[in-house]
């Protein structure tokens, strides 16, 4: 068994890369996804109910798609309606429509929470349109759904390993390579286990510095 | 002679909800420097009169004019976009009954906010004038502190401050003491007795019939959506001319004696 991690050390530098490609994918498609979704939230929220029909289809429909079968149409299906992505594009777009869904449910949801007049106050002092949004409604979402946000990141962090079935070079597909080449598969997947793991936590402690600033404000 | 405009001119303003007719052709004219008290059970239409001044509310019938420039209509006569509503409401100050401070800013910041993003004043002199607002109402020390950490006095003093802060034509306060434990009450009818005595210009929604009494310049009685009675406080509260208006203090004086 020792032998066995050993030999995964050897291969350290495929595991290393294979878990920097991970926190790109994370990282970039968390990003992108909380902003589109902040983008999404007032479409949810409109008065005008075409817009609000629109988006909840949109927001429904994602949520309910396991996310293995959109990866697999985004790479393998789009082709045959012409759009043709590489694969670290498909997967890329892949996550971020995906999670654009989940982000744009959970701010609507603390959206819903929040108190009236504080909202009203900013309409009443000419806040209106864009800089309403953006200066007296979103920060107080943002500052109550950290936590929540936070465990959406965790899902993308694990939802990035399905991408290792368009051969997106990321921490799962480094370990099946190891294990396939080398016979460790117990050794190589329990690494990979730690790495998703070691980044889990790095999202806490940021999700723990949000709390505590909201803590603050509530 | 050369008439100048009310600060604000209320014209036969009325409002349903569904089948519920909450305003009905309300009429009110504020001078520069007035103290108006709008006085009336509660749901008499109090706090939707104040909400059709600056169109929270949008009237279904009359006008409203503040310096004589109509809110929510413009000059073609449309029905303004959100965004001509919010130049005028950007004159126009409002205080309300359960604070309504933004909780992701600082006392200082939810003063300056206004000022800075929706006016484009400069930061430095909004600044500096919030201070001063803050000596004003006496919280200079919590200009750091959010305000989940105030009291319901403390925040409805930033309350006040941040509606100074605009430098408004117009004050509205939406029963700026009702939520407030009673021993909080005086610190900010104190600070409201001063912007009184000021001249600031404010209609003020209130069930405080002592600060009414003695602080308003005249009192408009609201009842069942109608103005009933309007006056000066002297001659309302000593010599009310109508039997609902009697009813009312009646009301209110069994129900102080009874506290005592």
């Amino acid at each position: 068994m020792i032998r066995d991690f050993g030999i995964v050390w050897s291969e350290r530098s495929l595991l290393l890369s294979g878990l920097a490609n991970t926190t790109i994918l994370s990282v970039l498609s968390a990003a992108a996804a909380l902003v589109l979704g902040m983008a999404l939230t007032p479409a949810l929220m409109a008065r005008n109910r075409a817009v609000v029909f629109a988006a909840r289809g949109f927001v429904d429909g994602m949520r309910c798609v396991p996310f293995l079968l959109f990866a697999y149409i985004v790479y393998y299906g789009l082709p045959s309606l012409g759009l043709r992505f590489d694969n670290w594009t498909s997967g890329l777009v892949a996550l971020i429509v995906y999670n654009t869904a989940y982000m744009a449910e959970i701010l609507r949801g603390a959206w819903q929470a929040q108190p009236r007049e504080p909202i009203e106050a900013g309409v009443a002092f000419g806040f209106s349109e864009l800089r309403l949004f953006r200066r007296i409604i979103l920060p107080p979402l943002l500052l109550m759904a950290g936590p929540v946000i936070g465990n959406q990141v965790i899902q993308i962090i694990k939802d990035s390993a399905f991408l290792t079935i368009i051969a997106l070079p990321e921490l799962t597909h480094a370990a099946s390579s190891i294990q396939s080449r080398r016979y460790v598969p117990f050794a190589a997947f329990i690494t990979a286990v730690a790495l998703y793991w070691g980044l889990c936590l790095i999202v806490e402690a940021g999700v723990s510095s949000i709390g505590r600033l909201a803590e603050a404000r509530r | 002679m050369a008439a100048t405009p009310k600060v604000l001119d209320v014209a036969g303003v009325s409002k349903r909800f569904g089948s519920n007719e909450v305003l009905s052709d309300v009429s009110l004219q504020v001078d520069k420097g007035e103290t108006v008290c709008v006085l009336g059970p509660s749901g008499s239409g109090k706090s939707t009169l104040l909400r059709c001044i600056n169109w929270l509310e949008r009237p279904d019938g009359g006008n409203v004019y503040l310096n004589g420039k109509q809110i929510g209509v413009t000059s073609a006569g449309t029905v303004m976009g959100d965004r001509d509503l919010s130049q005028v409401r950007t004159h126009i100050g409002m205080v309300f009954q359960h604070f309504a401070l933004w909780p992701h800013l600082t006392v200082l910041q939810n003063i300056t906010e206004a000022p800075i993003q929706v006016q484009r004043r400069p930061r430095a002199e909004v600044d500096d004038e919030a201070m001063a607002l803050l000596e004003k109402v006496g919280l200079i020390d919590k200009r750091d502190a959010f305000p989940a950490r105030l009291s319901g006095g403390q925040k409805q003093r930033v309350g006040i401050a941040r509606a100074l802060a605009i430098r408004p034509d117009l004050l509205l306060f939406d029963e700026p003491t009702s939520a407030l434990d009673p021993e909080l009450v005086g610190e900010v009818l104190v600070v409201m007795r001063d912007l009184a005595r000021e001249g600031m210009t404010m209609v003020i929604v209130t069930h405080e019939m002592g600060f009414a009494r003695d602080a308003a310049t005249r009192v408009i009685f609201l009842d069942r959506g109608r103005a009933v009675e309007t006056g000066t406080p002297e001659q309302f509260f000593t010599a009310p001319r109508t039997e609902r208006a009697r009813q009312f203090l009646q009301r209110y004086a069994e129900s102080t004696n009874g506290k005592g």
